[in-house]
């Protein structure tokens, strides 16, 4: 079983994880085009490559990033999200 | 031969006090403790152990060891028990398989009559034309393959799991692994020592290294002793290492135990295992790998024969005909393949022993009726053919040491590529990635000493000053070069008359290899798939090497440029029962758990959760719900809803979290005041409901389905691990009981119980919150309305949860109070029209199809699932959530999930049904298309047997449609 470096609660077993998909901004939902709102909600990028996706530590519910490349299996990084996300968001939708 | 065994020092691992009893087929043996079922049975002269899989000849024990398919046999609860590793039992009932009749005559050998007409790939070939014939040959073919046979009424024996640790795990307790494991420890490292043998020591305790055994004596003796008082070593014999998955997490198959071993570095050790030297009728019993000969006399005491043959194609088989010599048995002759022995004091010796040695020789057939009888050997000409002046050799064995190949399938299964080493003439492993090391002799390495040395070697460098140990790197030893010992190509014969075979498991002969690569299959994993090879029971490691030799020679290619085919896991074939365990589920009980079960509730499991389904007798069910559902709606009923979903928000933008997260607008909530919740995901499916409850200014109370909190909790911290907004999410399902005391008589019960809060219908009207005491309890109490009566659910701290809900009982005693379950609370929210998510909706409803417009804000900015709701409004809906009556008395019932039947096709589907107990007839829930969802419309259900049931839609909710009830 691989292990996962957890940014909070360090080295566990990869099944104490879940992963929620990549992680990708949303488009401005007053202003995006139905298509693109539908490809931000349906289509993933999927690459043989590096990816960036949002992981949960279930038995702590921490939310964190990790890079991992699809070819090899190598989890290149992992972060907490505010390294992402730095300020409070609370314009959302109303522009 | 009878039951005689030879004296210790042979048979080092029987205890002779100590015999054991057993039968096979019927018959009456004795073995001793100690012995194996092959190695008792053996010692009794019986050497067919089953018969083989596609031609059903009679096999015996060729290789000890966990490896080819000919020593599987039968226990009454158990198929193919590896005959050759299980340790016998007294009283044991042993049978041979794959036979008809008797194990002796079996009834299904005129198959093998029939080889021409099994060609390689038959199962491909043969069973396809005409159109339909396979499911005709099906019911013959799945009678006669497979092995054993599955006992179904078996209990299921005791089988359980372990966590283990380790700095270093070495894998194979030979000389190699018990060196790196001493290296290893005197490094600093926690060392984990593996072995699938009762004993460690490997090769060892059997093998002769030099002309009188006393090397390995020394070593043996050396070794162990340093592996055994080293107070960092443990030892796990008896196991085998079924796999090196990720990251070191090792799968260490113990019979009971399943030990998952993460270890920082792996040191695999797993030395070599027997080759199969190629000629007719090489798979008659009493042909045996050199190697098990030896375990044979000096684990078991056992000779396995009287008079014997060696063959051999390198000095190991000088070593066997010494032994068996020695033990006293007459070896007519020792073929050796090469044109020169290699060791020619071995070669001395076995000179001096009598032994004629006929070097460039090898078996050209084996003879015998079910059993050896007779060896005829020739001289090899050219590269790989016999010539023509055969010598015939009574015997009862034939002592085989053909050219062993690296035990490497672990590595394999870390990705190390094996690449063919000209001059050992086996496929050994190439680099290794990081935390992986290989030592000894499945490097490609001999003899003894270097062996040894590379064991120290690997041992220290998985614990060099890199990992924080104290051991010095070393450089590793080299392997012999190509130009000192060159390995001869390994001779194959393809013989006139005979099968010669190159994989036991499978009943595949060169013949068939030969023939799948003529039809193209030239490609070493399409010839596997075509012809089976190494898909046996050994997964190919006895089959392999012959395997590819016969390719390669009918390629015209060479060895290496053939490649091998992909191993996987498991190394050895693996218990069910060892991979289920002891299936532990985790279930959660509420705090009012003891008092259901002393009313006499049904529990059922809700999520992780036991619930009361009902309270009475399974029997009386129906009534028993009924009788519930009507206490609620004429006097009063208590129903435990502690296992609600209960979620804390605090912090000054909790209430614009909300917005964003649920479907409604709670920013102008009231403090004291509850709202309804229903969170819809970002495709707008509806994925939870509950109720927001504002208790401050800053700080709300949101409740949760049962199964879905815990999915709403963490998409709530998800979303706000961007948003990065000013609240805290605290899941506190578990800290809080709760109830839900309703029906008319409920605000007097509760009256009696609650000073500290007004109760009367202005100062605590529908939808109120408010938070006091009730029987002492601290409590939060919510006028809520999801049965459709007055009613207040009470939450309060778990630790009072009992006392609450037997004060509540004895408090609502005189108004006639009744526990109701789920099944009952399920009945009147359905005649309230509530629905219940993920029973009335489905992974693609939104909130405009499940008739909820009421709950979706249109002012907010943002929510969720807000854009995506807009979409599928503004295309026009495809289907909606009615609610419908049956007026038909004498129709069936629908069911959840039957049809609604539009013109022949299916138009949508009942997700509620039930007979109201409060209206008295049949209503329900469905999806219909949007033409027919308005009242009146009638449409037809599909009950059982296929009966059509007219159905008119009604406006919900079915009952008290003014809230008249609720709202008092």
């Amino acid at each position: 079983m691989k292990i996962m470096d957890c940014p909070l609660n360090g080295p566990r077993n990869i099944s104490e994880f879940a992963c929620r998909g990549e992680v990708k901004a949303m488009p401005d939902p007053d202003t995006a085009s139905d298509r693109d709102w539908a490809d931000y909600l349906f289509m993933q990028s999927n690459p043989a490559g590096v990816v960036h996706e949002w992981w949960i530590h279930l038995p702590s519910s921490y939310w964190f990033i990790a890079e991992r490349d699809t070819v090899t299996g190598e989890i290149i990084k992992t972060y907490p999200p505010d390294e992402l996300f730095k300020r409070p968001n609370r314009q959302l939708g109303a522009s | 031969m009878t039951g005689s065994r030879l004296p210790a020092p042979a048979g080092s691992r029987l205890d002779r006090t100590r015999p054991l009893r057993f039968t096979f087929e019927g018959e009456r043996y004795r073995g001793f403790t100690g012995d194996t079922i092959a190695s008792a049975l053996l010692a009794n002269g019986v050497r067919v152990l089953s018969r083989s899989f596609k031609y059903r000849r009679p096999r015996g024990l060729y290789a000890a060891g966990s490896h080819e398919a000919c020593a599987l046999v039968q226990l009454p609860d158990e198929p193919n028990v590896p005959a050759d590793r299980r340790p016998l039992a007294d009283g044991m009932t042993v049978t041979g398989q794959n036979y008809t009749g008797s194990l002796a005559r079996d009834r299904g050998a005129w198959i093998a009559k029939l080889g021409q007409f099994m060609p390689v790939g038959f199962y491909y070939r043969a069973f396809y034309r005409p159109r339909g014939i396979w499911h005709v040959w099906e019911r013959v073919i799945r009678k006669r393959a497979g092995l054993g046979r599955v006992e179904p009424t078996t209990p299921h024996g005791y089988h359980d799991k372990a966590y283990a640790f380790a700095d270093v795990a070495v894998i194979g307790a030979g000389p190699a692994g018990m060196a790196a494991a001493v290296a290893a420890a005197e490094a600093g490292a926690e060392v984990t020592l593996i072995d699938e043998n009762p004993e460690i020591g490997g090769a060892l305790t059997y093998g002769r290294f030099d002309t009188d055994g006393r090397q390995a004596d020394e070593a043996l003796k050396r070794l162990a002793k340093a592996v055994r008082e080293h107070p960092t070593i443990t030892v796990m014999t008896g196991a085998v290492c079924t796999s090196i998955y990720e990251d070191n997490w090792l799968a260490i198959d113990g019979g009971r135990r399943l030990t998952k071993l993460r270890a920082r570095d792996v040191v695999v050790a797993s030395g070599l295992q027997d080759g199969l030297m190629v000629f007719a009728n090489n798979d008659l019993p009493g042909i045996l790998a050199a190697t098990t000969v030896q375990r044979m006399i000096w684990h078991h005491g056992v000779l396995p024969g009287q008079t014997a043959v060696v063959a051999t194609q390198d000095d190991w088989g000088y070593t066997a005909a010494l032994d068996l010599a020695e033990a006293g048995a007459t070896v007519l002759a020792l073929l050796d393949t090469r044109a020169k022995p290699g060791n020619s004091a071995l070669a001395k010796l076995a000179k001096d022993r009598g032994i004629e040695l006929l070097a460039g020789w090898m078996p050209q057939a084996a003879e015998g009726e079910g059993e050896l009888e007779r060896v005829i050997a020739a001289p090899i000409e050219g590269a790989l053919r016999a010539a023509d002046e055969p010598r015939s050799f009574d015997c009862d064995l034939l002592c085989v040491s053909a050219r062993p190949a690296p035990a490497a399938a672990l590595l394999a299964h870390t990705g190390v590529k094996l690449a063919f080493d000209p001059a050992s003439g086996a496929h050994v492993p190439a680099a290794l990635p990081p935390g992986i090391h290989a030592a000894g002799a499945v490097n490609g390495l001999a003899p003894l000493d270097r062996v040894i040395a590379d064991g120290e070697r690997s041992g220290a460098a998985a614990v060099g000053p890199a990992k924080g140990g104290r051991a010095k790197a070393s450089r590793k030893p080299a392997r012999k070069s190509a130009k000192a010992s060159a390995a001869a190509p390994q001779p194959i014969l393809d013989p006139a008359e005979g099968k010669a075979f190159v994989d036991l498991d499978e009943d595949l002969t060169t013949g068939d290899i030969r023939d799948a690569v003529a039809l193209g299959y030239q490609d070493v994993q399409l010839l596997k798939r075509f012809s089976t090879l190494g898909m046996g029971t050994s997964q190919g490691r006895h089959a392999n090497p012959p395997g590819v030799a016969v390719a390669a020679e009918a390629r015209g290619d060479e060895i290496g440029a053939i490649g091998l085919t992909t191993a996987r896991p498991p190394l050895a074939p693996v218990a069910f029962g060892t991979l289920a365990g002891r299936q532990f589920a985790p279930l959660r009980r509420t705090a009012m758990h003891r008092a259901h079960v002393e009313a006499g509730a049904q529990m059922m499991v809700a999520g992780a959760w036991l619930r009361p389904a009902y309270y009475g007798a399974p029997d009386e069910a129906e009534t028993r719900i009924r009788e519930e559902a009507v206490a609620v709606r004429r006097s009063l009923g208590l129903i435990d809803v502690s296992t609600l979903g209960k979620l804390e928000l605090r912090g000054r933008d909790a209430g614009v979290f909300l917005e964003r997260l649920y479907t409604f607008a709670y920013q102008g909530l009231a403090v004291g005041k509850s709202r309804y919740a229903l969170m819809a995901d970002e495709t707008g499916a509806i994925v939870d409901d509950g109720v927001v409850c504002r208790l401050g200014d800053e700080h709300f109370y949101v409740t949760a389905t049962t199964g879905g909190v815990d999915e709403v909790y963490r998409t709530m911290l998800w979303w706000n691990a961007q948003w990065r907004l000013d609240v805290d999410i605290a899941n506190v399902t578990a800290g809080f009981a709760a109830v839900n005391l309703a029906g008319p008589a409920s605000r007097d019960t509760l009256a009696r119980l609650c000073d500290d809060v007004a109760l009367g219908a202005g100062d605590f009207p529908y939808l109120g919150v408010r938070q006091g005491h009730v029987a002492g309890v601290p409590a939060r109490i919510l006028r809520t309305g999801f049965v459709g009566e007055l009613g207040y659910e009470i939450h309060a701290p778990a630790g009072f949860g009992f006392d609450l809900w037997r004060a509540l009982m004895e408090a609502g005693e005189s108004f006639g109070i009744r526990p109701f379950g789920v099944e009952a609370q399920r009945l009147l929210r359905l005649e309230k029209g509530h629905i219940i998510i993920g029973q009335d909706t489905d992974g693609l409803t939104h909130p405009y199809e499940a008739a909820m417009d009421w709950a979706v804000s249109k002012k907010k900015p943002f929510f969720v699932g807000g854009r995506a709701i807009d979409i599928m409004r503004a295309r026009g809906l495809t289907r909606k959530l009615v609610g419908y009556k049956i007026e038909d008395g004498e129709a069936p019932l629908p069911k959840e999930c039957h049809l609604v039947i539009r013109d022949g096709e299916i138009a949508g589907r009942v997700t509620s049904s039930a007979v109201s107990p409060t209206l008295g007839y049949p209503i329900g829930l469905a999806y219909v298309p949007p033409d027919l969802a308005a009242e009146g419309s009638r449409f037809q259900i599909r009950a059982d047997a296929a009966r059509m049931v007219e159905a008119s839609v009604v406006a919900l909710p079915f009952y008290d449609p003014g809230n008249a009830r609720q709202e008092v």
